[in-house]
């Protein structure tokens, strides 16, 4: 059986990853989970220098999901190099950085720095984050603006790199055309989706950022449409994500159109989750009797 | 052996109005939990209540882990339904826990409501040679009274509405025993779980009296293991995540 996909020019030998901010820097699940089972391990947002946060409470449980406002809190790349690269270059699975910064030359100059070293595999680019220069506008939100970073940071690195859209956007297949004609070796999707949540006790936003990113099992059937439009817009691999909790979800986002999967939410609930959707995944494909994993992408839009 | 394992309910039972003991088995060879640590234990098989719930470690006994519960909202509704032989999956033992108090420090041990939960494990710890400070809203709400009476070496109570002990906050009472000249130790250390503006008087007498304090702070978490960087609180050098970098903070790290 042929569980090997291609992001790009990267090979991973399973189509199972973890999303971003939700599998921290890989060490904080190996206790659980034998990180040489994934595919690629994607690590928390990174930017040129460290970033502290939004202030508690960040989190927020909704009807089947939960509202973020971490703010992208991260370490920085610098420390990340030094601290966390040398534990995860131990394990034999691909290592996809995910990186942000709030302009373009931020932007530039961090998929520079992330691509003079060793063990980085991959770039993953959020633009689900503000803009400074343009009055904290989206990124990604904004077809010129997307495509003006997008295009910048390709001229500043040679590794495969992979553009996670937004989905709080109007027209999702038209953001996809726009990063792959920028420059994308692949697509990821989908970041969170803004939402609120007010206590209605104190008669006041749940979160002290007053709006967060829902994930889960909540947003499952918009994310699932997203790729098929995605797919059906654009000829590069697509990285499925958004409420994945078990094998079966995994599976209808490749049917959809994804090549690959990322667990989010689920490794909260289970920190064996991806392991164990790698382990469905295959199950499905000897029961359907597909001796090729790249033989389910996209196969919902046969008719 | 994994901190993520499914435990067994031996017993889960009233102990007081909205309160619950859960008695809960757990396999063999599971890290023994220290004075200060949780357990986040998942309360549905379905994705709604998605996230596990915390829990303090009350006490360990022969027949298992027991935790000790206010009914809530959703999630801990849901748990004073489950019936023994119901199986659960567990995150734990999780977080840093209470320190050792210096030989010569007397342990002052404050709990505020279900804090009391936390800081049990220290009170059985010091048996006989700690002064506890403990307060709830009413008399019906304070738990193991009387166990705590026995184990301590004196132990102040005060109730919101005085129906028991003192009226008003225990931190009134943990304030005038410090300052009374005749308070038989003034070298001591403090340890307190409660809620948060409990935690922030405490922590400003304790600066006020020099003493060293140490609080178990409580924040919404979702992965329980320092991941996902939602259960912060801002302390001296930024935001630290209770799940791993505490529960228990020394008073002055935090920015109250
Ligand atoms: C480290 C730690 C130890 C704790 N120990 C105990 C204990 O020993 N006994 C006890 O009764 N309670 C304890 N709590 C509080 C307990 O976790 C909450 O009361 C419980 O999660 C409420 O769940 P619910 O579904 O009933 O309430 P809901 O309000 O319906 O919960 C909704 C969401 O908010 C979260 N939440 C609500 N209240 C709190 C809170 N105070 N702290 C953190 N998250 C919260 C829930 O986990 C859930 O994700 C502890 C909390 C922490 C962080
Ligand atoms: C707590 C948390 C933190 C996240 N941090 C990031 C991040 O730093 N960068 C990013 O691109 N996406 C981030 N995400 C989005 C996830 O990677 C993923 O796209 C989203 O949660 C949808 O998948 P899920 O429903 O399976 O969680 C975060 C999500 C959560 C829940
Ligand atoms: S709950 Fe995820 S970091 Fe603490």
């Amino acid at each position: 059986m042929d569980i090997a996909v291609r992001i790009g020019s990267l090979e991973l030998k399973n189509p199972v990853m973890t999303a971003s901010g939700t599998f921290g820097y890989g060490e904080e699940y190996a206790e659980f989970m034998d990180l040489n089972k994934l595919g690629a391990v994607v690590v928390k947002g990174l930017s040129l220098t460290p970033k502290e946060g939004n202030p508690p409470p960040r989190i927020v449980e909704t009807a089947s999901g939960m509202l973020n406002a971490i703010g992208l809190q991260n370490i920085g790349i610098e420390r990340f190099i030094q601290e966390k690269i040398p534990f995860l270059r131990t394990y034999d699975t691909k290592v996809i950085v995910n990186f942000f910064g709030d302009s373009v030359a931020e932007y530039v100059a961090a998929a520079e720095r992330l691509s003079c070293e060793e063990g980085i595999h991959g770039l993953e680019m959020n633009i689900s984050c503000p803009n400074k220069q343009k009055g904290w506008c989206i990124f990604g939100t904004d077809p010129r603006v997307a495509a003006e970073v997008v295009s910048a940071v390709r001229k500043a690195t040679r590794l495969p790199l992979i553009v996670k859209l937004s989905p709080n956007v109007t027209d999702i297949a038209l953001m996809a055309r726009v990063a792959v004609d920028a420059g994308a070796d692949a697509l990821s999707a989908i970041n969170t989706l803004t939402g609120m949540a007010i206590d209605i006790r104190t008669k006041r936003p749940k979160l002290a950022n007053r709006t967060g990113g829902l994930s889960g099992p909540a947003i499952k059937p918009v994310a699932l449409r997203m790729i098929y439009e995605i797919f059906s817009a654009v000829k590069v691999p697509i990285i499925g994500m958004g409420g994945i909790m078990n094998a079966d979800d995994a599976i209808e986002f490749i049917l959809a159109g994804s090549s690959a999967v990322a667990v989010g939410t689920a490794n909260f609930i289970n920190p064996l989750a991806a392991s164990e959707i790698l382990e469905g995944i295959t199950a499905y494909m000897k029961t359907e009797k597909i001796d090729n994993i790249a033989h389910l992408t996209g196969v919902a839009h046969e008719t | 052996m994994s901190r993520f394992f499914n435990a067994t309910i031996q017993e889960n039972v009233p102990v007081h109005a909205n309160h619950n003991l859960l008695t809960l088995s757990i396999p063999e060879g599971a890290p023994a939990p220290l004075p200060g640590q949780f357990f986040m234990l998942q309360v549905s098989r379905g994705s709604d209540p998605l996230l596990k719930r915390a829990f303090s470690i009350f006490r360990t006994t022969q027949q298992g882990v027991q935790l000790l519960y206010r009914i809530r909202g959703r999630g801990t509704e849901i748990l004073r339904t489950m019936k023994e032989g119901a199986v659960l999956e567990m995150l734990g033992p999780l977080g840093n826990c209470y320190p050792n108090p210096p030989r010569d420090k007397m342990p002052l041990i404050l709990a505020g409501g279900i804090g009391i939960a936390s800081v049990f494990p220290l009170i059985e710890k010091f048996a006989g040679r700690s002064i506890v400070f403990y307060g709830a809203r009413t008399k019906d709400d304070l738990l193991m009274k009387d166990k705590a009476e026995k184990l301590s070496k004196k132990l102040f109570i005060s109730t919101d509405d005085g129906s028991a002990g003192s009226r008003g906050t225990i931190a009134a009472v943990l304030s005038s025993f410090l300052a009374d000249p005749h308070s038989p130790i003034p070298d001591c250390h403090i340890y307190a779980c409660g809620p948060h503006p409990l935690l922030r008087a405490v922590s400003e007498i304790a600066e006020r009296h020099g003493v060293t304090a140490y609080v178990s702070m409580e924040e919404h978490m979702a992965c329980g293991i320092g991941a996902c960087l939602g259960c912060v609180v801002k302390t001296r050098s930024g935001y630290s995540s209770v799940c791993k970098e505490g529960p228990v903070f020394k008073s002055t790290e935090i920015v109250w």
